[in-house]
């Protein structure tokens, strides 16, 4: 029983062929019907997500395991095996435990740290499990990494500072206001970038937003997409006092807010503090406006210093999260060894008895007068020599437990008396053992 | 048994300083939880230890340094307890805790020993006055730690300098916000103690007011804490200006309340 994970992302393939291979969560059931009736796959998972594509998957036999997945996408999404193969890798053991809890405590994210592809991958477990697709293993793996997903995040701060600009930029902002609810964004300048800031403090929970542009028209457009509204840029200085964040991003080759204008707003706004970043190159407002009171004022290369410190940070953290990876990967996979034992005992026991029934049944056809109480006598001598045989066996299986060992043993058992121990499904629906 | 009492608060007081401390540097639920718990029980104790004391007494319990000191610590306490139940403000524990334990260290210092009331103090008027005096010191208090915070925060944001301090103190907004209830509970408790005083005044010596150098300096001080109110509500002195004039009228309590009991001969003298 081996869990093995098949599938690309971010690190290994460009978006073209992230795109093709792509799973859509609605047509999910068919996919995972098929995964789960492959030859050698026991139980499976598909994740789709726009920065990767998994299967997570249960099989006897590795080798063979990972050959039908890699088969299984190209044929299902209909690439062609050569133009994919390249960019699929493949993990088994350790290196797939320790695979799934990082993907689910966000350490193989683009963007480490973020929290959406925890809800992901819940989902594609959630879909897995409606179809009866994940099986005794895969409950217990997933549950697992939910677990370390939450570890990781109460234990380090992996999650908790900003790295692109913009969300760098929401964060100064929450020091300042705390509550972005009652706050107003203006938006100078309708680019891209100013955009997905002004996104960004939407998704924070804004009141409102305003949009100027030289363009009216296109403010006007930009406005109407995210639900704020239009300021002609003639008029900007009129509601600069309306604005608790200015978002300056127009491709002016001057200042464009200056000092006194602003001086003469925040009296207008009773001295209420304001926030302007200033993400246009080259500068649209005034350096010697961080120096007004209740005025704080940040540039692209400010931002990028708030960035370039939480990626250190981000670095420092990340160690102590691949500790805990390590640590529960360790802990989860004697528990799978552990659900391997008992079946093994009770196959080796049976292997045992069936020879010495059967050499017992031979002896005795051919054996003329005997009596019962002879017979009876045999029957009880075997089945004591079977259970001294095994005693120190089974007891060195059962009490070697935890630890890397017990592997070995069970490799060895299997293969030098020929066993294929039944997995018991002791626990099917209880995922956990206490700790989630 | 009212000294066993005493020593167990300080123990509590102590141990919960230590805790917000140890918050302020490693961030932990559970520390912020056994901090509250730990404070909470503190606190309880101090109000025995007062009830008990005036019940021995037989007076409000803040007549000499002793109590006097020690019932500013409990109010601080109370004024800081209030605030972290109402705006989860566990941060400002951090820098309100140490003050209010080294005012109870303080109290200690001096003796605690019953002693029979002074004529002049034995009057209905001396628990109005004193209790709101402390309460409102105790809320100007809790200004001055946010204060010193905001300007930190400030700093912080202004000069961009974002590392592990900027990270824990709390939003410009909160502090302010703390700032502004401060003053809003400690205006009027501090008009009740000034007016009460002057009554009391009245009819223990006959004049309302004599310029006694308490008397003055408490005007300075209602006279802070007036303007920076209606500079709040009028022209928007807030943030930075605010939090200044919160230290500034810290500084001057300081002064009326240490200097001119201990320094000046007066009405308020402890000498």
């Amino acid at each position: 029983m081996n869990i093995i994970v098949v599938g690309l992302s971010h690190h290994t393939a460009p978006l073209e062929i992230r795109e093709k291979l792509a799973f859509e969560s609605n047509g999910i059931e068919a996919p995972l019907r098929e995964l789960t009736s492959l030859p050698d796959i026991s139980e499976g998972i598909i994740v789709s997500t726009c920065n990767r594509v998994e299967v997570y998957a249960v099989t006897r036999d590795i080798a063979a395991g990972m050959a039908r997945i890699r088969r299984f996408l190209a044929e299902r999404r209909r690439i062609p095996f050569s133009s994919l193969e390249p960019y699929l890798y493949g993990y088994h053991g350790e290196n797939a435990v320790r695979h799934v809890f990082r993907v689910a405590a966000s350490l193989d994210s683009l963007v480490v740290g973020e929290p959406q592809i925890l809800g992901q991958i819940k989902s594609a477990y959630g879909y897995a499990a409606e179809y009866g697709a994940s099986g005794l293993v895969l409950n217990r793996l997933l549950h697992k990494a939910f677990f370390v997903a939450k570890r990781i995040r109460t234990e380090t701060r992996i999650a908790s500072s900003a790295v692109s600009i913009a969300f760098a930029a929401v964060e100064l902002a929450k020091k300042i206001f705390d509550d972005l609810s009652d706050k107003t964004v203006l938006l100078v300048g309708a680019g891209e970038m100013g955009e997905l800031a002004a996104r960004h403090f939407i998704t924070a929970g804004v009141r409102g937003v305003m949009v100027a542009n030289r363009t009216f028209e296109r403010a006007e457009r930009l406005a109407a997409e995210l639900d704020g509204r239009p300021v002609r840029f003639e008029d900007l200085l009129d509601h600069l006092h309306k604005a608790d964040i200015v978002l300056s991003t127009t491709g002016a080759p001057h200042f464009i807010i200056g000092t006194k204008d602003v001086a003469e707003v925040l009296r207008r706004r009773k001295q209420r503090p304001m926030f302007f970043i200033d993400i246009a190159v080259p500068r649209d407002v005034d350096p010697a406006v961080n120096e007004l009171e209740n005025v704080y004022l940040y540039n692209t290369d400010d931002l990028q210093g708030v960035v370039e410190s939480n990626l250190e940070q981000r670095r420092m953290e990340a160690e102590k999260a691949e500790e805990i990876v390590a640590d529960e990967a360790g802990r989860f996979l004697s528990w799978l060894s552990s659900l391997e034992v008992v079946p093994t005992i009770v196959a080796l026991r049976s292997r045992f008895e069936e020879i010495v029934r059967s050499e017992v049944e031979r002896t005795l056809s051919a054996w003329k007068g005997i009596s019962p109480e002879h017979e009876r006598r045999i029957d009880a001598m075997t089945s004591a020599m079977i259970s001294k045989l095994l005693h120190t066996p089974i007891s060195v299986l059962k009490h070697t437990g935890q630890g890397g060992r017990i592997d070995l043993y069970l490799d060895a058992l299997r293969s030098l008396f020929d066993l294929s121990p039944e997995m018991q499904e002791v626990d099917k629906d209880n995922g956990g053992d206490g700790d989630e | 048994m009212n000294t066993v009492v005493f020593s167990v608060v300080i123990g509590i007081y102590g141990a919960a300083t230590l805790l917000y401390v140890v918050y302020f540097v490693r961030p932990a639920e559970a520390l912020c939880k056994a901090a509250g718990r730990i404070l909470a029980s503190g606190f309880a104790f101090h109000c025995l230890f007062t009830v008990n004391r005036y019940l021995e007494s037989g007076y409000t319990p803040i007549t000499n340094p002793h109590e006097s000191l020690s019932f500013f610590s409990l109010a601080v306490v109370g004024v800081f307890l209030a605030f972290q139940w109402k705006y989860h403000a566990v941060i400002l524990g951090s820098f309100v805790m140490p003050v209010a334990f080294l005012i109870l260290l303080a109290s200690a210092s001096f003796p605690s020993a019953v002693t029979p009331l002074s004529p002049t103090l034995k009057s209905g008027w001396l628990a109005i006055h004193a209790v709101g005096a402390f309460a409102a010191y105790a809320t100007f208090t809790v200004a001055f730690c946010a204060g010193v915070m905001y300007l930190l925060q400030e700093r912080y944001l202004k000069k961009k300098l974002l590392g592990v301090l900027f990270r824990r103190l709390p939003s410009l907004d909160i502090l302010d916000d703390i700032n502004y209830r401060c003053l809003a509970f400690g205006l009027p408790l501090l008009t009740i103690a000034i007016t009460s005083g002057s009554l009391w005044a009245k009819s223990a010596w006959g004049a309302y007011w004599s310029w006694d150098p308490k008397e003055t300096w408490s005007l300075v001080t209602w006279f802070v804490y007036a303007a920076l109110l209606h500079g709040r509500l009028t022209t928007g002195w807030r943030g930075r200006r605010a939090a200044i004039l919160a230290i500034v009228g810290f500084c001057v309590i300081l002064f009326t309340f240490l200097g001119v009991n201990l320094l000046l001969p007066g009405h308020h003298s402890n000498r």
